[in-house]
Formats: structure tokens, C-alpha cells, sequence
């Protein structure tokens, strides 16, 4: 197969996958049982397909394009790869198949006959798309078929308590895709092209530079409150609790890194060097996101509304990379948002877990779990550690490297910010460990202790468990994930050109 | 041209903004919808208002003749509106549920899926707080009934 | 059953009309100003006013099909559109292809956006009917 071709292929299959299994999903609507085969089927085919596509890429060494239709790159659609994005495409696949494995737990529910499944591919469509999408438009159209396939995981066949979540999770994230689209609106019409390396050469020629870092703001401020960035993060901890489990470790996993992602993209790609206050802009978020966060999660004695809070925090963490941009500082973001992805599905499962063994989400009415599922203990344990950041686990690694960049950056608050972050999630994750694992159970349980059976126990914990595994060996055998990091950051930073070309083409300079 | 548009998006902005401040679900909905109509018109401004003519090339010319539209901005501002007709529906949809299950559309009302009394030093008093009609846990033994 | 008389009547003339001249529109966008995504909110508005005269039941009986299986084939034939003509291996991705269907004298100009717009129509009726139909009064 000519090389053209098959990065065509490869480009295209993770956005054709999830849609084919949305489309034959609403088809089969009536068949939860056929749905859940066809989500399992696609999810497993998207990640040998993004697998596939991250070898392609690493091989490659540098961003691989595929223009759409055959129209030369900045008037067509372009889908671009680079490690980065490569890497969290497969990622999200691995999401996806844990989350396709562990809905097979509970016998046939009602939410499945209400597109439960063709809303979950759609979501993937999404996230997939506004990864490997070329330009700032499609980026946006990405954002909304993820944001409307979430709305309806949200609240479709749901009770109250998913109501008023739904209603606050629309409001803020409808005024967010307000945003972008007035941002992407603004920057096309000062430099008259939407794809994002043709604006790589254009936005720096815009004369009125003013004009370029009030768009860039905007842009921040829509991807910010997408990812659930300080100050507008209000809407994610009123919402991803009433989530099933399934629902919230898609979310918890994927969502917000989306937004991260298209921080990283933008101010990587497009407004690099835009003006001299905008690190500490991003410094700023960051910071207050990653204490308010972890400073939140603290306030709270429910399971899932303290793993939500720690969403929060965990974007705080990522923004770091933006703010201080060295190549070492980006490394380490691409570090931590690969093991923050697995860490949190895995989370947000075994959360799913404990309730299922416990009765309750509250910390209160939870207790002895250690005794009776020391199983279970011992993948909340995994993660929860990394998230803190405690090595030997993967999340230590992501944090070194940021904590070192900011040193050598001299931002010493953001270092500082980010070891003191680490130690108060730390603090919130031991008390899920201290009440509901090690603590004697409650007298008036809600429930009489549930045994798991034997294939509930297994499709339940084993997508856990085969995360929690990853994380830990991410953390023992650092040093390709290092290795890659450091390339991913190379080619955010110094490697742009390379982009460039990979998309334009090496005939088309500025 | 320009400033008719400008006019436009200013008022669209203005009344959306408005109405996203009311204390009722529906003009919330009506709110957002005004406003990505204001973005609508920044998009076909940002494209510049060149002309009417449809950007076809004609036979045997090389190129657009002048005083033709910029065919780019209406295949955003297209794409765009599809997008928001299917978030207005879905708001609509979430606006009249969340009416009939709360039979009130004021936001303040909506207490379900906040936070109990915070801070709480206590986690039973957390517990305690909690709002009592959370959707019932699946039990086994419900399971085995169904 | 719900609705006025006078409801029930103009609303099965407004689904016969609605649902015609969505079709024509459909069909018309080929060339001229319409499409598949006008033609479809058309005919599911003729199909909403039979909803609101008629009950939910019923009108679910009248159009046979679910409107999620109506979303699910139209997301499948404008995928294909897509996807067909690299799979017979004669254009890139997302190209169309165009050409004329000869019957005996008349030749009717046909495309691979054809398909793309019967796609678009279904899945624009199919996600509006299955929005707005469960809140149909019975």
C-alpha cells in the first residue's frame, strides 16, 4: 500500500469506526444485547486502528496529514497526527474498551434501548475527531458532536438528580461553544483561513497584535471552561457525580482533556509567543485550578463528588505544560495527561465498584471494603496513588518532569503549587481509603454487603485492573513513556516546523 | 453593510445576554439561542461582505469574477446552525423534563445534584445531607426480580 | 386520542403535504437552493402537528419505522456515500460521484450526493421526531 494511502487509512478509521458503530447502534436500538456486541467489536477495533496509527506516526517521526477529498491543505479538511495526538487517540480507545467491557456487568438496562450505545460511539466520534482535527472549524464541530453526545449520556433516562445536572452541564457548556465559535469567527477574519498551520504562518504577520491576544484569550477562556479550568469549573463538579459509572469514567477520562488538548494545540501551534503576559496568564489558571481543585475535593465525603473535584485538580496539573511551554515542561504534561486518562476511567470504575459492593457513594454508610474486597483495595489504591503523584506510579513521573521544568523556568510558585496540589490530593484520596476501605463497617448499612458473583466480579474489575496495571507499570518501566514524552514535547515546541510541512506540504512556504 | 451587521450582532448579544440572565430555564434556552445567532453574523462579517454574485466560476474563466460572496463563511455559518438546532432541541427537551419533574423552571430551584451543606467536618452529617431521592441502587435482589 | 377535530383533520392533510413537499425539496437541492437537511425538519414538522393531533402511539404506528432505526440508516447511507467510492476504488475519500441514469429517452442526472442528502434527511427527521415525539401527549 503506498504510504499515502495508508496514513489516508489510518487517519480516517478512528473517526469512521465510532460512527459506523453509532449508526448500526441506533439501527439496533431494540437489542441491547446486539449493541453491546457492536460497542465492544468497535471499541476494540478503534484501538488496534489507534494503536496502528501511533506506531505510524512514531515511525514516521513527525505529524502525519491526510487531506479529505483530495483538496490541497488549507482549503480542504485536513486530519493531522502527531504523537500527541496519535497517543491520545489510543488512549481514549482504551477507554472505550474498558468501558465497553464493564458495561457488560449488569444484565439489560432501559438506558440501552434509549441510544445509550450510539451516544457513547458518537462520544468517541468526538473526541477522536477534535484530536486529529487539521483546522480551528472542524476543531470546533468536533467539540459539539462530543458535547451533544455527552449531553444525552447525561441526562437520558435519568432521574432528577440527572435533570438538574444536565441543565447546569448545558447552560455553561453551551455559552463555552458560544465562545470558541465567536473566537474561531475573529481569528478568521484577521487572517482569512481557519487551518491551523496556515495560521501558524499568518497570525504572527497580523499587525494588530492586540487584537490577536484578545482572540487568543478567547480561546482560552472556551477551551478553560471546557476543560473546567479556574474560574469557570462550576458546572463539572454539579454534574459528572450523577453519572452512571460508565458515563462519568468517559467523561472523568476524556472530556476535559479535550479542552486541554486544545490549549496545548493552540498555544503550542498558533499563538506561541503572542505576547510576553500570557504564561503568566496561563501560570495563574493553572495554579488557582489545581488548589481549588484539590482544595475542593477535600470539602467533600462522597466518593464521586471528591474523584470530580480531583478532575478539576488534574487539569490544573496539565496546564502547567502550557504555562511555563519549555519543551521539558510540555514532556511532562504529555506525560501526566496519558497516565491522568487511565487513571481516571479507572477511578471513576472502581468508584462504580464500591458502590456496587458498599451500597453507597457516601463515606459515612461505607466501611470494611479492605476486608471484604481486598481486590478491589487494591485498584483504588493504584490509581489513587498516582494521581497524588507517589512513585513508583506513573502520575510521580509526569509530576517530576513538570516540577523540574518549572524550577529550571524559575517559577517557583508553580512548582511549589504543584507539590502542594499532589499532597492535598493525596489527603482527599486517603480518606475514600480510610472510610469506606479500612474503617469497620457502619452499623446501619443501607445495604446488606452484596457479594459480587464471580463473571460480575471479573467484567467489573478486570478493565480496572488491567488499568491499574498499566499505571503501575508506566510507573516501574518510566522509560519509554519518558522517552516519548520528551519526543511529543520536541515536536510541540521546536518540531513545528515539521508540522507545517507535514500539512501544507515543503512546496507551500509563507 | 458592515455596521448593519454590527448592529445586529450587538443587539442579538445584548437581548441573549439578557435573557441568559432571567431566572427562568426557557429564556436561559432563548438566550443561548440568540447568541449563537449573534456569532452567526460575526462569522459572515468576519468573511467580509463582498457581494451577491454565487461563487461559480463561469465557463472558459480562469477565476471568480468580482463582486462575488465568499462562499466560506456560509458553509460555517451552515454548519453552525445545524449545531445549534440540535443543542437548542436538546435544551428544549431538558428545559420541559426538567419542568415536569421539578414543575418549576426556575434555576435556583434545581438543588438536586448540588452539594450538601459545605463545609462538613463530619461525614456522617455529609451523609445526613445528602438529598433522600437519589435513584435507588440496583439491588441483587431487584436484579434477579427483573 | 387528543386534539380537536378540526385538528385531526388538517393535521393528516399538513403530514401528507409536509411530508411531499419535504421530498420535492429534498430532490431539489440537487441544484438549486434546498437540501436534505431543510427537507427533513419539514417532514418531521408534518409528522410533530400528526403527533400533536393523533397521540404518540399512534403516530409511531403510522410511521412503521422508530425514529432512532431513521436516524441509525441515514447515518449509514451518508457514511457510505463517503465511503463507497474509495471502497470500488475509484476516487479519494469524501469525493462524489456524478453521472446520468438513462431510462429509454429520458436520462436523469444522478450522484453520489444524492445518497449523502437521503442520509442527511433521515437522520435530521430521525433526531428531531425522536427528540420531540416521547413528549407527545397520549
Amino acid at each position: 500500500m503506498p504510504a499515502a494511502a495508508e496514513a489516508d487509512l489510518l487517519l480516517v478509521l478512528p473517526l469512521a469506526l465510532p460512527l459506523l458503530a453509532c449508526a448500526l447502534g441506533a439501527v439496533l436500538w431494540r437489542f441491547p444485547m446486539a449493541q453491546r456486541g457492536l460497542t465492544l467489536a468497535a471499541a476494540f477495533a478503534l484501538l488496534v486502528a489507534a494503536i496502528a496509527l501511533l506506531a505510524h506516526v512514531a515511525a514516521r517521526g513527525g505529524p502525519v496529514a491526510s487531506q479529505m477529498g483530495g483538496w490541497p491543505a488549507p482549503f480542504g479538511i485536513t486530519l493531522v497526527a502527531d504523537l500527541l495526538s496519535a497517543a491520545l487517540v489510543a488512549a481514549a480507545a482504551l477507554v472505550y474498551a474498558a468501558v465497553a467491557v464493564y458495561g457488560c456487568a449488569d444484565g439489560p438496562t432501559e438506558r440501552e434501548e434509549q441510544l445509550y450505545h450510539p451516544l457513547l460511539s458518537g462520544l468517541m466520534l468526538g473526541v477522536c475527531g477534535a484530536f486529529l482535527a487539521g483546522d480551528v472549524f472542524n476543531l470546533y464541530v468536533w467539540f459539539e458532536v462530543m458535547l451533544i453526545a455527552s449531553f444525552g449520556l447525561l441526562a437520558v433516562g435519568g432521574g432528577r438528580a440527572q435533570l438538574d445536572a444536565g441543565v447546569k452541564y448545558l447552560a455553561l457548556n453551551m455559552v463555552a461553544t458560544t465562545v470558541l465559535l465567536f473566537a474561531v469567527a475573529l481569528l478568521y477574519g484577521m487572517t482569512g483561513t481557519l487551518n491551523m498551520a496556515d495560521l501558524a504562518r499568518r497570525v504572527p504577520e497580523v499587525e494588530n497584535r492586540g487584537a490577536v491576544a484578545a482572540v487568543a484569550l478567547l480561546f482560552l477562556g472556551a477551551f478553560g471552561m471546557k476543560a473546567a479550568a479556574f474560574p469557570l469549573f462550576y458546572w463539572l463538579p454539579a454534574s459528572y457525580h450523577t453519572a452512571t459509572p460508565q458515563v462519568g469514567a468517559v467523561f472523568a477520562a476524556l472530556l476535559t482533556k479535550v479542552g486541554v488538548y486544545g490549549v496545548f494545540r493552540l498555544f503550542t501551534l498558533v499563538f506561541a509567543g503572542t505576547a510576553e503576559w500570557m504564561p503568566w496568564v496561563l501560570g495563574a489558571v493553572a495554579v488557582a485550578t489545581m488548589i481549588t481543585g484539590t482544595l475542593g475535593a477535600v470539602a467533600h465525603w462522597d466518593v464521586r463528588r471528591i474523584l470530580a473535584f480531583n478532575v478539576i485538580g488534574s487539569v490544573g496539573v496539565m496546564l502547567v505544560g502550557a504555562a511555563v511551554a519549555t519543551p521539558l515542561a510540555i514532556a511532562g504534561a504529555v506525560f501526566y495527561v496519558l497516565q491522568d486518562v487511565l487513571v481516571k476511567a479507572n477511578l471513576f470504575l472502581v468508584a462504580g465498584a464500591i458502590r456496587r459492593a458498599g451500597g453507597s457513594y457516601a463515606l459515612a454508610r461505607l466501611g470494611g471494603l479492605w476486608r471484604r474486597e481486598p481486590l478491589l483495595g487494591l485498584l483504588f489504591l493504584l490509581p489513587a496513588l498516582s494521581l497524588a503523584g507517589l512513585p513508583p506510579l506513573a502520575g510521580f513521573w509526569g509530576k517530576v518532569l513538570l516540577v523540574r521544568s518549572g524550577l529550571e523556568a524559575e517559577a517557583y510558585v508553580i512548582a511549589v503549587a504543584v507539590l502542594v496540589a499532589g499532597l492535598v490530593a493525596l489527603y482527599s484520596m486517603l480518606r475514600i481509603w480510610t472510610e469506606a476501605f479500612w474503617k469497620e463497617a457502619p452499623e446501619e448499612a443501607p445495604l446488606a454487603p452484596h457479594r459480587m458473583g464471580a463473571a460480575e466480579r471479573w467484567l467489573m474489575l478486570g478493565p480496572a485492573a488491567v488499568l491499574a496495571l498499566l499505571t503501575l507499570s508506566l510507573g516501574l518501566w518510566a522509560e519509554p513513556l519518558l522517552a516519548f514524552a520528551l519526543a511529543a514535547g520536541e515536536q510541540l515546541t521546536a518540531g513545528r516546523e515539521a508540522y507545517l510541512n507535514a500539512v501544507l506540504g515543503g512546496a507551500a512556504a509563507p | 453593510m458592515d455596521e448593519l451587521l454590527a448592529l445586529a450582532f450587538g443587539a442579538l448579544l445584548a437581548g441573549g445576554t439578557y435573557l441568559m440572565l432571567a431566572r427562568t430555564l426557557l429564556r436561559v434556552a432563548v438566550g443561548l439561542l440568540l447568541l449563537s445567532n449573534a456569532v452567526n453574523i460575526a462569522i459572515f462579517a468576519a468573511g467580509r461582505v463582498l457581494g451577491r454574485i454565487p461563487p461559480l466560476v463561469e465557463p472558459g474563466a480562469q477565476a471568480l469574477a468580482a463582486g462575488t460572496a465568499n462562499p466560506l463563511p456560509q458553509a460555517l455559518i451552515l454548519t453552525a446552525i445545524v449545531i445549534s438546532f440540535g443543542l437548542t432541541a436538546f435544551s428544549l427537551v431538558l428545559v420541559h423534563a426538567a419542568h415536569r419533574a421539578y414543575g418549576t423552571v426556575d434555576p435556583d430551584a434545581l438543588r438536586e445534584a448540588e452539594p450538601p451543606g459545605l463545609p462538613a467536618a463530619d461525614p456522617a452529617a455529609a451523609a445526613a445531607a445528602e438529598p433522600p431521592t437519589r435513584r435507588p441502587p440496583p439491588t441483587p435482589a431487584a436484579r434477579e426480580a427483573a | 386520542m387528543t386534539g380537536s377535530l378540526i385538528l385531526r383533520t388538517s393535521a393528516r392533510l399538513l403530514l401528507v403535504t409536509c411530508v411531499l413537499l419535504s421530498v420535492f425539496i429534498l430532490v431539489r437541492g440537487h441544484n438549486e437552493p434546498g437540501g436534505g437537511f431543510i427537507g427533513g425538519l419539514i417532514g418531521a414538522l408534518g409528522v410533530i402537528v400528526y403527533a400533536l393531533a393523533h397521540g404518540r402511539a399512534r403516530t409511531l404506528r403510522m410511521l412503521r419505522a422508530d425514529p432512532k432505526s431513521m436516524l441509525g440508516v441515514g447515518l449509514l447511507l451518508a457514511l457510505a456515500s463517503g465511503a463507497l467510492p474509495p471502497l470500488l476504488g475509484i476516487s479519494p475519500l469524501l469525493t462524489h460521484q456524478w453521472g446520468d441514469l438513462v431510462l429509454g429517452p429520458v436520462a436523469l442526472p444522478l450522484g453520489t450526493t444524492l445518497l449523502f442528502d437521503i442520509g442527511v434527511y433521515l437522520t435530521v427527521a430521525g433526531f428531531a421526531l425522536a427528540v420531540v415525539l416521547p413528549f407527545a401527549e397520549e
